[in-house]
């Protein structure tokens, strides 16, 4: 935790409110998101109990599986997401515009460029908590590799139509959430805590109603008050009045509401297979539809608090106004969601179980690169960020109050000129640790030459100042500028490009061989009631 | 010495078999383990040297342009007609400019310039970047065990065999973001490149240099209990081999005591009052400026096996300062330049790895937290920092590093298929402050 999440913190805890850790929103919000708020049961991975989903705050579509162990009940809650999730996805797929993207040309090995579609814009999934990402994947991984009756007539149990499809879209939203900075799945709890620093720890942030809670306290209450109200608090009948964000639910609503429920609902069922003529059909029936009836209830009274909390998050989010490099990053989403639109429409099989080595490498190089280019937007489009970087030494700012020009020793001299800050601020500075300026949008690199006094520094620019002896107009700063200078850099390189997975070399086990497709997940006694 | 062990003999002997497996070996592949100061330069130079005589042209990789420029400069300084190329970035300033005094260096930043050169030396980076039609016929990789994983897979389609040269003991390799993704594939590409290498070949042959020369007698075994549980080595000195001794006496005061105490007994403990402190902590900064200071001033003098008869002085640049954090490295090297001390090195592990010095002084990482955590627990971090020294190690740190171990245990989720890793970090902490009690000094403030 950085000194300034630190100070925050404490002055979270002392005015009893969270404080700002940032002036903008670093993250895309999209106008139309699709919120999904899941539950799942305890004691078996994956079993999905509800879900309310919906775009629309006030119409949320309520699923729910009276009896989560039955599979046939859970693929017909995963069609009914089905129903719910691909409309919405599908909606983005169409509207295009055109773009540019440098391909390798296979006959000549050049790069070229190539007009291809870019999604005009993307679909955006948000989930309550991080345990809901983790769970979106996990009904990815679950859905992916099932069969239809239509891929295949002999499967035992066939996935409905478009459940599969669902499951490798899942999967892509869960795999781009890894990747820093992205906003395809956010989690809310990371969005606010992104945004505000509480008076609690990083853990307890990860619980929505207490991070809420702290950020936007009722009347009357402080933060922490609020908070261990959110954690605490129950009911007579011993219910915790803000249930948990989910997908896990509470010990006491499984063993005191949901477990008689479902109990409920299975005998009814029984009765009903039982029933021996109409009219008593009709009445069984009847009690099973009010069973299952009960059983969604418990369900949206779980998940409707979360929800609402959700758009409260929402709201409060889009208060602030958009960071200057988000639309940038956003992009980036939207070339993601096109290239996965690409392969599911060129007919490419199902995302493997696991990455081969070059697709491991990439994926590792491509989010570390992502993360060092979002901490650096992020500390450029906000002054408080930047305020944090300043304060761990990693920036400076201050006024110019001396420019030299000076020139570099060479056939052709270039502009090389001395430029003296005064900086109350104590970046870790060694000789010729190169700093970079933000001059139009584009970094200007310099290099540090030395301490004049205790808050003097002389900086030597190196470069964007124009290719002939005198500097370019504007390039060089001026004295009386005040100006920011960062120790990192604000802009990425591309790493290497590694061998294609059929060229992995010996040390990694070599080509992994001709792709097979992958099967089916096997059925397994665990997989039948 | 009266011993019948012979570590000069011990040693000499792994390097022949290395060589032996490296030039005459029908494996791709050859791993040798080195623990701190076991001669692992010397032994690369000389397998290149070897190998260059064999006619086999040769690459090497690095991980640092600080580690090829010493390369280069080791290479040359054995053998000033070898043709060597030195590939460096398009960066300003890409290598030491005291190659540029060697005639047979030949410096570029494209590889085609140096095609044909007996041994052409870059770091994994730069490789990287490389595309041959022809493969070396040999490489050795520098410091394999602090490379990751894909860092090895970017340049592994250069080379046909290669010799792996590194120090199991020392700071993993990390990412800065999350990768418990592939956490038990044998290709997890944020694993260190020996790691995969030997998921996917078991069957190269393994070697290790059983013999430490910079640690001395009294650290040795320290170390090698800690941090190398089932791949012990021994130092190449005795006890009576090396000596420290100050002309000025002590003043009685905290840090003068334990200086003392780490000239006789090679370690010393300068244990502060327990409290929770920022990582700066001010008073820690301070006591380990003060230290520095003293062993600057007291007129330190040290003889060695190097030249038993002749004590060289303590100089400045003999003694370095280690520290977990760059914050923490920062404070320090303001509160030396408020002491009036320069010329001492203060740096964190990460970049002191590799570094000899007579004399450390090292802030504790886990001194003045309220938590353990994976980070401050990592064994390489604490054996980087505690495998520095010739002499002596000085450690400043605040009481009750050892209550905090005891009440927070490692918490990090266990990922399936992936090896334990030995020793524990847990364990490692406990056996250091152990031995560090013995040679306790206390300061009140």
């Amino acid at each position: 935790m950085s000194l300034i999440t630190t100070l925050a913190r404490l002055e979270a805890c002392r005015t009893g409110r969270a404080q700002p850790a940032a002036t903008v929103r670093h993250r895309h919000l999209s106008e139309r998101p699709l919120v999904f708020v899941p539950l799942t049961t305890a004691g078996e991975a994956g079993a999905p109990l509800g879900a309310l989903v919906g775009t629309d705050r006030y119409a949320p579509r309520l699923l729910a599986v009276p009896q989560p162990r039955d599979r046939d009940l859970r693929f017909t809650f995963l069609a009914e997401l089905a129903d719910v999730v691909l409309p919405y996805l599908d909606a983005y797929t169409e509207d295009v515009e055109a773009a540019e993207r440098n391909e390798t040309d296979p006959e000549t090995g050049k790069r070229v460029k190539v007009e291809v579609e870019l999604c005009a814009d993307a679909p955006q999934l948000i989930v309550p908590s991080r345990a809901g990402v983790d769970f979106v994947r996990l009904l990815g991984r679950s859905m992916r590799f099932r069969r239809t009756a239509e891929q295949d007539p002999e499967a035992p149990y066939p996935a409905p139509p478009r459940v599969p499809l669902l499951g490798r879209w899942l999967t892509h939203f869960g795999e781009r959430a890894r990747v820093p900075g992205s906003s395809l799945l956010p989690a809310m709890t990371d969005l606010l805590a992104r945004h505000w620093a509480t008076g609690q720890s990083t853990l307890e942030d990860q619980h929505l109603g207490a991070l809420l809670a702290w950020i936007d306290p009722p009347d009357g209450s402080t933060g922490a008050e609020a908070a261990l109200h959110a954690e605490l608090a129950r009911d007579p009948e011993g219910q915790l009045m803000c249930p948990p964000a989910g997908p896990a639910t509470d010990p006491a609503f499984d063993n005191k509401l949901l477990a008689p429920a479902i109990e409920r609902y299975d005998r009814a069922r029984t009765a009903l297979a039982t029933a021996e003529d109409g009219p008593e059909a009709d009445d069984r029936l009847g009690e099973l539809t009010a069973a299952e009836r009960e059983i969604r209830e418990l369900v949206l009274s779980r998940t409707l608090p979360t929800w609402e909390k959700v758009w409260q998050g929402l709201d409060l989010l889009r208060a602030l106004p958009d960071g200057a490099h988000v639309e940038e990053r956003w992009t980036r989403d939207r070339w993601s969601f096109t290239a996965h639109r690409d392969r599911i429409v060129a007919g490419e099989p199902p995302q493997p179980r696991r990455d081969d080595a070059v697709t491991a490498a990439n994926k590792l190089a491509a989010r570390e690169r992502e993360q060092a280019r979002l901490e650096a937007q992020e500390a450029l489009d906000d002054p408080l960020v930047m305020a944090g970087r300043r304060l761990s030494g990693e920036a400076f700012a201050g006024e110019v109050t001396d420019v030299v020009m000076a020139y570099s020793e060479s056939k052709r001299p270039s502009p090389r000129p001395l430029v003296t800050v005064r900086t109350e601020d104590r970046p870790h500075l060694g000789e010729r640790v190169r700093v970079y300026r933000s001059l139009g949008g584009k970094p200007q690199a310099a290099e540090f030459v030395g301490w004049e006094a205790e808050d003097l520094l002389v900086l030597r620019v190196v470069d964007k100042m124009g290719r002939g002896k005198e500097p370019e107009a504007g390039s060089v700063p001026e004295k009386g500028d005040q100006l920011c200078f960062t120790l990192f850099e604000h802009e990425q390189r591309g790493g290497p490009k590694l061998p294609d997975p059929q060229e992995t070399p010996w040390t990694h086990g070599g080509p992994p061989g001709e792709a097979a497709a992958e099967a089916a997940d096997p059925l397994t006694s665990e997989d039948v009631l | 010495m009266t011993s019948a062990f012979d570590p000069g003999a011990l040693a000499a002997e792994a390097t022949d078999a290395i060589l032996r497996d490296t030039l005459h070996g029908t494996h791709r592949g050859v791993v040798v383990d080195s623990p701190p100061g076991a001669g692992k330069s010397t032994l690369v130079v000389r397998a290149a040297l070897e190998l260059a005589d064999a006619g086999r042209p040769l690459m090497i990789v690095a991980q640092t342009n600080a580690q090829v420029d010493d390369l280069v400069l080791r290479l040359a300084e054995k053998n000033r007609e070898l043709a060597v190329g030195r590939l460096h970035s398009s960066d300003t300033d890409p290598y030491d400019k005291a190659l540029d005094d060697l005639p047979n260096v030949r410096k570029s930043a494209k590889a085609g310039d140096l095609t044909g050169l007996s041994v052409v030396i870059s770091t994994a980076a730069k490789w990287a970047h490389v595309k041959v039609d022809e493969p070396w016929r040999h490489a050795i990789v520098d410091e394999a065990y602090q490379m990751r994983s894909d860092a090895l897979l970017a340049v592994a389609g250069l080379f046909e065999r290669a010799l792996f040269v590194g120090d199991p003991g020392q700071l993993d390799p990390f990412s800065i973001v999350g990768s418990e993704q592939w956490a038990g594939l044998s290709y997890d590409p944020s694993a260190s490149a020996v790691t995969t290498l030997l998921a996917h070949n078991p069957e190269l042959p393994q070697h290790r240099l059983p013999v430490s020369w910079r640690l001395p007698a009294s650290a040795a075994p320290l170390v090698s209990d800690a941090f190398y549980p089932y791949t012990p080595f021994r130092s190449g000195t005795g006890h009576g081999d090396r000596r420290l001794a100050f002309a000025v006496p002590s003043d009685g005061s905290g840090p003068d005591r334990v200086i003392d105490e780490a000239a006789e007994w090679g370690w010393g403990l300068l244990e502060l009052p327990a409290r929770h402190t920022p990582r700066t902590d001010p008073e820690a900064v301070r006591a380990v400026a003060t230290v520095v200071r003293r062993l600057v001033d007291r007129g330190g003098a040290a003889t060695s096996e190097r030249a038993p008869e002749e004590p060289l002085p303590l100089t400045p640049d003999r003694i370095a300062v280690g520290t977990a954090h760059r914050d923490q490295a920062a404070a320090v090297r303001a509160a030396l330049a408020e002491l009036g001390v320069t010329d001492v090195t203060v740096d964190t592990a990460n970049r002191l790895q590799g570094r000899e010095y007579d004399v450390t002084v090292i802030l504790h990482p886990l001194s003045g937290r309220p938590d353990a955590t994976a980070f401050h627990l990592e064994t390489g971090r604490l054996c980087v920092l505690t495998s520095r020294h010739r002499h002596a190690c000085i450690v400043v740190c605040r009481a009750g590093v050892s209550e905090l171990l005891d009440d927070y245990p490692s918490t990090e989720p266990v990922q399936l298929g992936t090896l334990v890793k030995f020793p524990d970090g847990w364990e490692a902490n406990q056996a250091v402050l152990a031995r560090l009690a013995e040679h306790r000094v206390s300061r009140q403030p």
